[in-house]
């Protein structure tokens, strides 16, 4: 399998060389998709709650969502998506090089990430923060009691990077074996090889789901970093930028707005000039971002609002149970705020 | 009217310019001149292509604002590794993690093939063994692991070596120098004494001693027919030389015991488990083919060979030594060489299993950290195609010297 992710690299390191220039001339990322009539989205090889694939290969979760939106918003159906699962390290290699449209695979949004790679974050549909998990028999209370520890972790990732940070700057020692897919350091870790397993804390609770006693392991309660996760998009096509992030912008203001669901068509014919303007029957601001008047109904109807989303797929309704924390909006405790649609 | 013959002295024709007849026919083959000038168009054509796809790539990448060029070789890596043969930490370059996954490919690639090419040999004697069982065995050998995926051994050997491995505080421990356990193999690390340096001199001089001595037998066996025994002195020149430097000047090394502390051990060395997994899973695979090389090699060479060497009074091993094996071995070199290859590149297949080689640490990690997939890529090819060359090339000229001694 790793091989083939190898070949896959490869293959992209020589489409970069050879097609971009067709890619970089035209950046009618829009036109093309609606040409394909598919939205390629890159996503994660299955992370519980973000983006994992069920028994019969149909893709849910936060990150999942924000394809579905976009597919929803360019076509009234949140199923034209095509999703193309992406390792930690090749993410970034086949955004570049257009294989996908958009990276909605829990990526942290940091500087170098923004500046040296082509492309752009379309803003943030989850605030996390890296943490460790232990198994609870090694009574281990702190991260700060993990001197000389093993500790698995998946390559590629800001994860490897914080990780170095945290241990020198609290002058521990330790020992980083890893693993290309998260998969393995998890099986590593399980197996006894590593005493410690780092990521998001909301993968962190996602992975443990998938042990056979998720009870004998715990979540230390050190949070080490910032990790801002949202979409990226390609460089050299702003239009295409501007539609996704404004999909995120729309799920996060109808949920400040009140509109989800179930009230969408009572709520799509409210008077409210706020409302009219929003669902497009007054002005053409979803034309003017090069989509319909409805976009955000067609958003709302085929996967709900941002709050709905986040429930329905790692908090109170679904088996990871995360609290909304930082993600609950501005309003209501959390730091989620979305720029007015006007 | 008489017809008259002149009498020409027969003469040899000129002979044609040799310089360009030859620098004709090894520019243009048999087509001369014209063959010569298609090749000249040929690589014309190809050194254009090439110029395009750079220039390409570089306004593209300029195009789409993303960073090209080596520069990031300068830039600290931030990552750690876990087995580092030169000193290394988070806060290198990534030029050095190039350096490190370098060393550690080449470690595990130099060893594997030192072990596949021991392994192999002793399988391959097996299967030729008139011993009923033990060639049945030898053959078993072969044919389950030369079938079975090299991935899925490797898998195989990481996860049956992690699984039956206690964790560090219950680990299986030899006379409290040794632990063996999940963590992998510690074992006391010597440090280097004052004794280490007359130690090594010692040594060498043992190491001469016994070659000139060997020189010396072989040239009474050759001119005077009379055979020496020189192995006991051998053993006392290369024990005794040694042994008297560290009676005289101390002892060379002392030895650093690991001990249990917290999670894990500290002091000594260790051997990570991805290690010895990667490697038990190469050379043991690899071995098989190098079995099958070797016994082809040998069945290659005439039993008439064999009769003649003993007919002339040869021992059964000098025979084998002496006659078998060099013939055979210039059927075996190009075949094993492949395999030596493969081995090098199939060790890429470390990521699988988190260890820290060229592929996992710089095209893995280090191009998702800095994006830079051409350059990292291109380096990453690059430096496979040297060792192969270089492997090719030692193995080609071990063949020419083996060729040489043979005679034509």
């Amino acid at each position: 399998m790793k091989r083939v992710s190898l070949v896959f690299t490869l293959a992209i390191a020589a489409g970069l060389g050879a097609g971009l220039a067709a890619q970089a001339a035209s950046a009618q990322t829009l036109k093309t998709i609606k040409d394909r009539g598919q939205l390629s989205c890159g996503v994660s090889q299955g992370l519980p709650g973000f983006s994992s694939p069920d028994d019969k290969g149909n893709w849910t979760g936060l990150d999942v969502d924000i394809c579905r939106a976009i597919a929803a918003a360019i076509f009234n159906d949140p199923a034209k998506v095509k999703y193309i699962p992406l390792s930690a390290k090749d993410r970034f290699t086949a955004l570049q090089s257009g294989e996908i449209d958009v990276l909605s695979r829990n990526t942290t949004w940091t500087l170098s990430r923004d500046t040296s790679l082509g492309a752009n974050f379309a803003g943030v549909n989850y605030y996390d923060g890296q943490g460790f998990m232990v198994k609870k028999s090694l009574n281990v209370n702190s991260a700060l009691e993990l001197n000389s520890a093993s500790v698995c972790v998946q390559t590629g990732t800001t994860t490897e990077q914080n990780l170095a940070d945290y241990f020198k700057s609290n002058n521990m020692k330790y020992e980083v074996i890893a693993f290309a897919n998260d998969d393995e350091a998890i099986k590593a870790y399980e197996s006894g090889r590593c005493d410690v397993f780092t990521t998001d804390v909301s993968g962190l609770y996602a992975e443990r789901l998938k042990f056979a006693n998720p009870a004998e392991h715990v979540v230390l309660p050190e949070v080490i970093s910032k990790e801002p996760l949202g979409p990226m998009v390609r460089h050299g096509d702003d239009q295409w930028f501007d539609i996704v992030k404004w999909v995120l912008f729309a799920m996060v203001d109808a949920e400040e707005l009140g509109i989800n669901q179930k009230n969408l068509d009572d709520m799509a014919k409210s008077d409210k000039p706020e409302l009219k303007r929003v669902f497009g029957t007054d002005g053409n601001l979803g034309e003017q971002l090069g989509l319909t008047k409805d976009w955000v109904y067609r958003i709302v109807k085929g996967v709900g609002n941002y709050g709905e989303t986040f429930d329905r797929n790692v908090g109170a309704g679904s088996k990871l149970g995360i609290a909304r924390g930082l993600n609950a909006l501005w309003n209501k405790g959390g730091i989620q705020y979305a720029p007015p649609i006007r | 009217m008489s017809i008259s013959i002149e009498a020409r002295p027969l003469e040899a024709r000129p002979p044609p310019s040799q310089f360009s007849a030859k620098l004709q026919r090894a520019l243009g083959g048999r087509a001369g001149w014209r063959g010569f000038a298609f090749q000249l168009l040929f690589v014309v054509a190809l050194i254009w292509i090439g110029t395009e796809i750079v220039a390409n790539v570089r306004v593209n990448l300029a195009a789409q604002r993303i960073t090209s060029g080596f520069g990031f070789l300068e830039r600290t890596a931030g990552f750690d590794v876990s087995q580092n043969l030169i000193p290394y930490t988070g806060s290198d370059t990534y030029a050095r993690v190039f350096l490190v996954g370098l060393l550690n490919t080449l470690l595990v690639s130099v060893l594997g093939i030192f072990l596949a090419t021991v392994i192999g040999f002793i399988v391959a004697l097996g299967r030729l063994s008139p011993n009923w069982l033990l060639s049945r065995i030898a053959g078993a050998y072969v044919e389950v692991l030369r079938n079975l995926p090299l991935l899925f051994q490797i898998i195989f050997w990481y996860v049956a070596v992690l699984r039956a491995l206690p964790n560090p505080r219950q680990s299986i421990s030899l006379l409290d120098i040794l632990f063996l356990s999940n963590r992998g193999l510690v074992v006391p690390r010597p440090i280097a004494d004052p004794g280490l340096q007359p130690f090594i001199l010692a040594l060498v001089a043992a190491i001469v001693a016994a070659l000139a001595l060997r020189h010396y037998a072989l040239k009474q066996l050759f001119d005077r027919g009379r055979k020496l025994v020189i192995w006991p002195y051998v053993l006392a020149l290369l024990i005794g030389l040694p042994l008297l430097s560290a009676l005289l000047f101390g002892v060379p090394v002392t030895f650093e015991i690991p001990v249990l502390k917290g999670f894990n051990f500290s002091g000594g060395s260790r051997l990570i488990p991805e290690f010895v997994a990667l490697l038990l899973a190469l050379s043991t695979y690899t071995a098989t083919y190098i079995a099958e090389i070797v016994r082809g090699g040998i069945l290659s060479v005439h039993k008439g060979q064999m009769e003649a060497g003993s007919s002339l009074g040869l021992h059964r091993g000098d025979t084998l030594r002496l006659i078998v094996v060099p013939q055979a071995l210039r059927v075996i070199l190009p075949p094993l060489t492949n395999q030596y290859l493969n081995l090098t590149k199939n060790s890429s297949l470390a990521v699988a299993i988190g260890y820290p080689d060229l592929v996992s640490v710089f095209a893995g990690t280090t191009l998702s950290q800095t994006g830079q997939a051409i350059e990292i890529i291109a380096i990453t090819m690059g430096v496979y195609l040297l060792i192969s060359l270089t492997t090719s090339a030692i193995m080609s000229f071990y063949g020419w010297r083996i060729s040489r001694s043979l005679g034509p």
